[in-house]
């Protein structure tokens, strides 16, 4: 095989993340959007310090207060973003919501990005058949929309061991449905990346010193296809965060004792236009935010990891 | 006299073109058959490496020659035929039995920006293959080979902690040397290690291979395209043309007296700086994609001595009076 | 009249960091007809030198100062349309993958016929074998049958041949060859050789050839320009430079060629690598590598001087001229 002169040009780099750290110190937009993502991790877990009432103390739900508006309509300085319509207080509820909601997310994409890495590397490295028969399953999950299976499976869960047992394991098993749904995506683009890297002449020189495919797949292959995980790991957590309050929004996600965002605003909606408006926009604006500065993320890593600017 | 080394009789190897299982269905005649489409690498290659000598197989792209290298390192598990090293077997072993051989042969390959892993430090690279190979080895004697290594390849060993992206081509091959030169082997294949690099770094790394031949008694196959390389370094030379070698004779011989017709044009190519070498002789037409198995000389398409029995039947090697083996009817019944 | 001329061309690279010159004072002529030929390991800004005669340096480059003129026009202060007339019908250019050229997805007679037709008014049929001659011309077998296929369906010397047929259409002055056979077996590269002198010679084209390879050079090119990290360092007659080199990198070079030391000698290496951009040294570019570096060499940049048959830029041959000169001088 010949190489041209292309192929060697681009001296491949060692640091990913001082390339990555330097781009963003670079770049005003992501700068913000990485900013406003850590704001939000940041508020996630320090709720229980950060937010003004305890909302496990049952002193928390008073009907008394119920649907009090933020204290720049209202004037009541008690509840700076108001309360809904139970008399809980909003900012609080919103802080343990968004704390709920990003642990679904994070987690639901650990296991896509465990499941994906470990069925894409095997797929790509070892080939032939198995990579046929795996890459089929992934079409096969593919083919099914992540909401039908996720709506199917939560209803049976639900009409199978009835609501209050669905309630208590309801965040383990929305982590579950959403985690199991969507590792095709990281399985495909491993798979694809690793195709490239097993061609490249190091893998041939750690299978000629005799080391094991295990370890040449995470040791040898694995650090070298982490840009492209990076990138769609951010834009699933957004996807992943959406899709529970999608399905909360739906009466399938979290119950109304243990709001995600996607409950808080599934519960404002009735009141949306009966006044109360800001029980259903005030948190589908935090979940805005959120997602925008994640997808903003994503979309800057993709742009600054591209291989034709950046061979990584 | 010479030990061989390493022994490959009847080597074939045939590469599956259609590899999905879906597409090697076929409706022919009213009826669905199952085809394999294959190309065709290696056509019963024969070949002994003698110890402590410089083995160089020269050939143009596709002739199969890399197709060889990974085959003798077990990169690729070869259709029909034999390998031996010494007077054991080793093209049929599990990646567990092969594991003693892995430390006798190793394999330096073509690009110096491919073969190093970028993710890994010279330190990282180096210590796998030594402390893999060798588990009773502390951490301070691991540390004292690798410095021992570079310093011997010409790498400062303070260097050792950067990675490969901050060394020219000339250093990372000389890093690849280290790195199979760490497991103390005694047979080296180079995969064209020097095509990638420029004309006054070539010299350094060849000198480099040619310190180390000397030091630890090394035999190489030596892979290549560069006819003056080959000229300068190799003890015997190996031309192969489609997966077949034609011609094998001693250095020397080969240059001062090419017999196959193909190592004749292929001779006459090299471009020399002094300007009084003859025309190159003109071949006709292009190297063919092997894709059946051919029938007679490899070579019958575009030689320009072929008679109706190139067409029949393939020629075997002979043995010259000159110490050359050549594959040639036209050689064998005296028309050239 | 010169044809080309390219007068103290200096081509930087604009970078974060610093601006980093590829081109450093680099001048020379081409007359018509001419064969010249540009060699320098990878990193010495001889591609560079290729793009930047047609202002074809992508970003991050740019034409610093100096003046390329083709006869008496000056290309650096072209606007588009008018360079986009000087590339292809007048200077052409082969690259190293013929790939970069040929479109994949049309074929070789429907590029051939529209490269014709963009720059002629003049029917299909009679492009058509216009383009089918051409091919004949450089020696493809069956050109017929050939036309109607794709880029892919050819081995790389056959479209290495499209190329230079493609480049024939518009009778060019002259043609740039970026290592137009490095990606090509000896045999083929041989006959390439042979095809693109004999098409220079019977059409009186000058040709600029790139290349690494100082057998090649020595096959095609009546003079050869040696270039080292972004300067020019020696220019001469190709056999005055092959056989009598000035400049010690010159030197090394040839003398690193296996063909120069004895089988199974150890052969004539230059020590360490040509630096780059960023890190080049004071003075003279080559004097980490050179043995007869002096103190001079590492302080001051050596000028370029013509010594009889070749012009060097090297205080070594300076010195010795100077001296012959004083010698001279005192004889008389």
């Amino acid at each position: 095989m010949k190489y041209t002169k292309k192929d060697l040009l681009h001296p491949t780099s060692g640091s990913r993340w001082g390339h990555i750290w330097s781009g963003v110190v670079g770049d005003k937009l992501a700068m913000l959007a990485l900013i406003i993502f850590i704001f939000y991790c940041l508020v996630a877990l320090l709720a229980p310090l950060v937010a003004p009432f305890d909302i496990v103390d049952p002193a928390f739900m008073d009907l008394m207060n119920a649907e009090i508006a933020p204290s720049w309509i209202s004037g009541d300085h008690r509840f700076l973003l108001g309360t809904d319509a139970q008399g809980r207080d909003l900012l609080s509820v919103i802080l343990y919501g968004t704390r709920l909601s990003l642990t679904i997310g994070i987690c639901a994409v650990l296991i896509q990005a465990t499941l994906g890495i470990c069925i894409g590397l095997m797929a790509g490295y070892l080939g032939g058949r198995i990579d046929n028969f795996l890459m089929r399953c992934a079409d096969i999950q593919l083919s099914f929309s992540n909401m039908m299976v996720a709506i199917v499976f939560l209803a049976i869960f639900q009409s199978l061991f009835g609501m209050a047992r669905y309630q208590q394991l309801a965040m383990v098993i929305l982590i579950l449905v959403i985690g199991l749904t969507e590792w095709p995506l990281f399985a495909r683009t491993i798979r694809a990346s690793v195709l490239a890297e097993k061609q490249k002449e190091y893998v041939d020189a750690a299978r000629v010193m005799g080391i094991s495919p295990k370890r040449i797949m995470f040791r040898h292959i694995l650090p070298n296809t982490l840009s492209p995980i990076l990138v769609i790991f951010t834009v699933q957590i957004a996807n992943a965060i959406v899709a529970e309050a999608a399905l909360s929004f739906l009466g399938l996600g979290m119950p109304a004792t243990e709001p995600s965002l996607g409950s808080l605003i599934s519960a404002g909606f009735a009141y949306m236009f009966a006044g109360s408006w800001w029980i259903c926009v005030i948190p589908s604006v935090t979940l805005i935010i959120l997602i925008l500065a994640m997808n903003l993320l994503g979309d800057w890593l993709r742009d600054h990891l591209n291989p034709r600017t950046y061979k990584d | 006299m010479a030990t061989p080394l390493i022994q490959i009789s009847g080597l074939e190897k045939a590469f599956t073109a259609n590899e999905s299982w879906l597409s090697q269905w076929r409706f022919r005649h009213g009826k669905f058959k199952r085809h394999k489409d294959s190309v065709h690498a290696l056509n019963g290659v024969n070949l002994t490496i003698n110890q402590g000598e410089t083995l160089c197989v020269v050939g143009e792209t596709g002739c199969g020659k890399s197709t060889l290298a990974r085959a003798i390192m077990g990169l690729t598990t070869p259709s029909a035929g034999e390998i031996h090293y010494l007077d054991q077997r080793i093209d049929q072993l599990n990646n567990r039995q092969r594991m003693f051989f892995r430390r006798r042969m190793q394999m330096v390959f073509q690009n110096p920006y491919a073969s190093l892993n970028p993710r890994m430090t010279v330190y990282q690279t180096l210590s796998e293959p030594i402390s893999f190979h060798n588990p009773q080895l502390s951490q301070s004697q691991v540390d004292e080979q690798i410095d021992e290594l570079l310093e011997s390849v010409g790498i400062s060993a303070s260097s050792s902690d950067r990675y490969p992206h901050e060394f020219s081509g000339g250093q990372r091959q000389r890093i690849s040397l280290a790195r199979a030169l760490s497991v103390e082997p005694d047979f080296i294949v180079a995969d064209e290690p020097l095509s990638a690099l420029d004309v006054s770094v070539q010299a350094q790394v060849l000198n480099l291979m040619m310190d180390k031949q000397e030091e630890r008694n090394l035999s190489y196959l030596f892979i290549t395209h560069d006819l003056a390389v080959v000229e300068h370094f190799a003890t015997r030379v190996a031309v192969m043309y489609l997966g077949k070698i034609c011609e094998l004779a001693p250095t020397g011989t080969l240059f001062s007296a090419p017999k196959h017709p193909y190592t004749r044009a292929l001779l006459s190519a090299i471009p020399r700086l002094d300007s009084n070498t003859a025309q190159p002789i003109r071949l006709i037409g292009e190297v063919p994609t092997p894709t059946e198995k051919p029938i007679g000389c490899v070579f019958q398409a575009r030689c320009p001595y072929a008679n109706q029995r190139c067409y029949e039947t393939s020629p075997t090697m002979t043995l010259q009076s000159d110490g050359s083996s050549v594959a040639c009817h036209a050689i064998e019944e005296g028309r050239l | 009249m010169n044809l080309l001329s390219v007068s103290n061309l200096h081509v930087n690279f604009h970078t974060k960091e610093q601006e980093l010159a590829a081109l450093i004072d680099v001048s020379f002529t081409l007359n018509r007809g001419e064969r010249i030929a540009i060699v320098g390991e990878s990193g010495a800004g001889k591609s560079v030198l290729g793009f930047s005669i047609v202002n074809l340096i992508g970003k991050p480059g740019y034409i610093d100062s100096g003046s390329i003129k083709l006869e008496n026009k000056e290309i650096t202060k072209m606007n588009l349309r008018q360079l986009q007339e000087v590339r292809g019908k007048r200077i052409a250019m082969i690259f190293q993958d013929p790939m970069m050229t040929l479109n994949p997805v049309l074929t070789i007679g429907d590029q051939l016929v529209e490269t014709i037709r963009s720059h002629t008014k003049i029917n299909y049929k009679d492009a058509r074998n216009i383009a089918i001659e051409k091919l004949h011309h450089v020696q493809i077998a069956s050109p017929e049958k050939r036309f109607d296929q794709y880029p892919h369906e050819l081995s790389g010397g056959m479209r290495q041949r499209v190329i230079i047929a493609s480049v024939l259409l518009l009778n060019p002055d002259i043609i740039i060859a970026d290592e137009p056979t490095t990606a090509l077996d000896v045999t083929i590269q041989a006959e390439i050789l042979q095809l693109l002198l004999t098409i220079c010679r019977d059409n009186g084209v000058a040709l600029v050839l790139i290349s690494h390879d100082l057998g090649v050079v020595s096959k095609v090119a009546e003079r050869t320009i040696v270039m080292y990290a972004g300067h020019v360092v020696e220019e001469g007659p190709t056999l005055e430079i092959i056989n009598d080199p000035q400049h010690p990198y010159t030197q090394g070079l040839l003398n690193a060629l296996p063909q120069m030391t004895l089988p199974g000698q150890r052969l004539n290496q230059i020590q360490g690598s040509m630096p780059s951009l960023a890190e080049r040294p004071s003075g003279c570019a080559f004097h980490p590598r050179c043995p007869y570096a002096t103190q001079k060499c590492r302080q001051e940049q050596p000028r370029f001087i013509f010594s009889g048959v070749s012009s060097v830029a090297c205080f070594l041959v300076e010195d010795m001229l100077n001296e012959f000169a004083d010698k001279d001088q005192e004889a008389s």
